[in-house]
């Protein structure tokens, strides 16, 4: 489990996150959702240790990592994996190599092994024989799990996705959903997802927090989330007149039920 | 790119200090600094052995063309050849050329991998990012770049004898008594200090300038027009201090 206490985050005098607690769980989907410029990145950038926050704890498992030393979030940064959402594929490395990089530079596995394991989590991801091909060569569905296969290479206890779903087409994008509810459950790891994508928050929303303007506006689920009367998340979630009307036929279902 | 020159060179002093860690794995590093020895070095060859001919020839014709009607000997020709390939173009001219080559390159390289969120990835999984990506450039460079400074002196002086002689100024034996005479032993140490000097000045700026770039391509570009602008002029200064502190 991961836990921020009270983060906040200022660039200048400009305070982006404003006191922001909230409780991600292992074995879950964790969704963060906001409009654009409500603090998800910055969120996500600060749980990973790649902005520090101005205030606030982190806690990953009860260790803060705020107040790790070098060596110590070294350590920790074996048990993290994250899908980012341009992919940060090493352009000169072919798929095998950009995902066999993490063993190769943090393990003393053979070749034999690494090459196993590299293997295991391409046919994971369903990409097998990709091995020789440069990121340039692949469809954006492909390099999502291709990054994908390299965030999940180590194990990690920890699955950060930044908007995974960004640039792709509805089908690829439920495609890597479900991989990654997949992969959540499988190895019970807590998983925490920013993202946009609607039928991510609809479908695989088992812990949502809502940001707005840098606060803690709104936490749920993707069933509670049918029944807030929270007006901005509303206006967030259900923005269409398509969604409107899957919200109103959604709750005399439930009525009725 | 904002900050005050004492802010650039506060960070750039301590991105050095930051590439002197123990590797992670050293092999890694190795792979990368092989990678970069082939960049740098293979893949300036052709570029060198061009320009540093022409540089020697056009030296050697306009020498000899100055001394045509005076009573200094023609052999001068071979020895001023010799003495500014080894003490200035090979160094300094190859160095600004490779500033622009290599420099931009680097730069460019570093400004894509932070803008793709690349060193951001690297940085996830733990990898010091500013040794892993920087240090094995550096070493790359000022080991190969002394070697094309070697190659350049040679191929210069080559070039301004087949010229001299080819354009009918002098003949073949009186070159080579020129190659030979007044031999300074102290000027190859002095052309190889500043070949090496020149290679950390230009790589290390090229990466800090790419190291730290943001914003959008455009601003890829500006990095790289700076990391040669500014690795160019402290060539330059560093070209003057050397040849005042050892000559």
């Amino acid at each position: 489990m991961i836990e921020v206490r009270n983060i906040i985050k200022r660039f200048g005098e400009q305070e982006v996150l404003k006191g922001i607690s909230a409780e991600f769980k292992q074995g879950k989907m964790n969704l963060i959702i906001g409009k654009s410029g409500s603090g998800k990145t910055v969120l996500i950038k600060c749980i990973v240790g790649l902005m520090i926050p101005s205030e606030g704890e982190i806690l990953y498992d009860g260790r803060d990592f705020t107040k790790m030393s070098v060596k110590e979030k070294k350590e920790l940064r074996t048990e993290i994996g994250m899908l980012f959402q341009g992919n940060a594929l090493f352009d000169s490395l072919t798929v095998e190599e950009n995902i066999r990089f993490p063993l190769d530079m943090f393990t003393k596995k053979s070749m034999e092994e690494k090459t196993d394991r590299v293997n295991e989590v391409l046919n994971r991801v369903n990409l097998q024989g990709a091995n020789l091909k440069y990121p340039s060569q692949l469809s954006g569905g492909m390099q999502k799990r291709t990054g994908l296969a390299r965030a999940i290479v180590m194990n990690p206890k920890y699955l950060f996705c930044d908007e995974p779903n960004s640039g792709l087409d509805p089908k690829t994008s439920i495609v890597i959903d479900e991989l990654i509810n997949e992969i959540t459950e499988e190895n019970n790891i807590t998983t925490i997802m920013n993202t946009h994508d609607m039928n991510s928050v609809i479908g695989s929303g088992d812990n949502i927090l809502f940001l707005h303007q840098g606060e803690r506006w709104w936490e749920g689920n993707n069933i509670s989330l049918f029944e807030s009367t929270n007006e901005e998340l509303d206006s967030f979630i259900f923005a269409s007149e398509f969604l409107k009307e899957a919200k109103t036929a959604r709750l005399i279902k439930n009525q009725n039920k | 790119m904002k900050g005050g020159f004492l802010f650039h060179l506060g960070r750039y002093v301590l991105l050095i200090k930051s590439l002197f860690v123990k590797p992670e794995r050293p092999y890694m590093y190795w792979k990368e600094t092989a990678r970069m020895m082939v960049d740098i070095g293979v893949g300036s060859v052709i570029i060198i052995l061009v320009i540093s001919f022409f540089i020697g020839a056009v030296s050697a014709v306009q020498f000899a063309y100055n001394l045509s009607d005076s009573l200094v000997p023609m052999y001068y020709v071979g020895y001023v050849v010799k003495e500014s390939m080894i003490l200035e173009f090979a160094p300094t001219v190859s160095c600004l050329i490779l500033a622009g080559k290599i420099g931009s390159n680097i730069s460019s390289e570093l400004g894509t991998m932070r803008l793709t969120e690349q060193i951001d990835a690297f940085e996830i999984m733990g990898v010091n990012t500013s040794s892993y990506l920087i240090a094995p450039k550096i070493v790359a460079a000022i080991t190969m770049i002394p070697l094309l400074v070697i190659i350049a002196a040679l191929t210069g002086i080559i070039g301004g004898g087949v010229a001299a002689v080819g354009s009918g100024y002098m003949s073949k034996q009186e070159y080579i008594q020129g190659i030979q005479f007044f031999f300074v032993a102290k000027n190859i140490n002095v052309m190889l200090v500043k070949a090496v000097v020149f290679a950390f000045l230009l790589t290390s700026i090229s990466c800090y300038q790419g190291y730290y770039a943001s914003g959008s391509a455009i601003e890829i570009g500006k990095a790289s027009t700076r990391a040669v602008v500014i690795s160019s002029i402290m060539v330059l200064l560093a070209d003057y201090l050397i040849a005042w502190m050892m000559l």
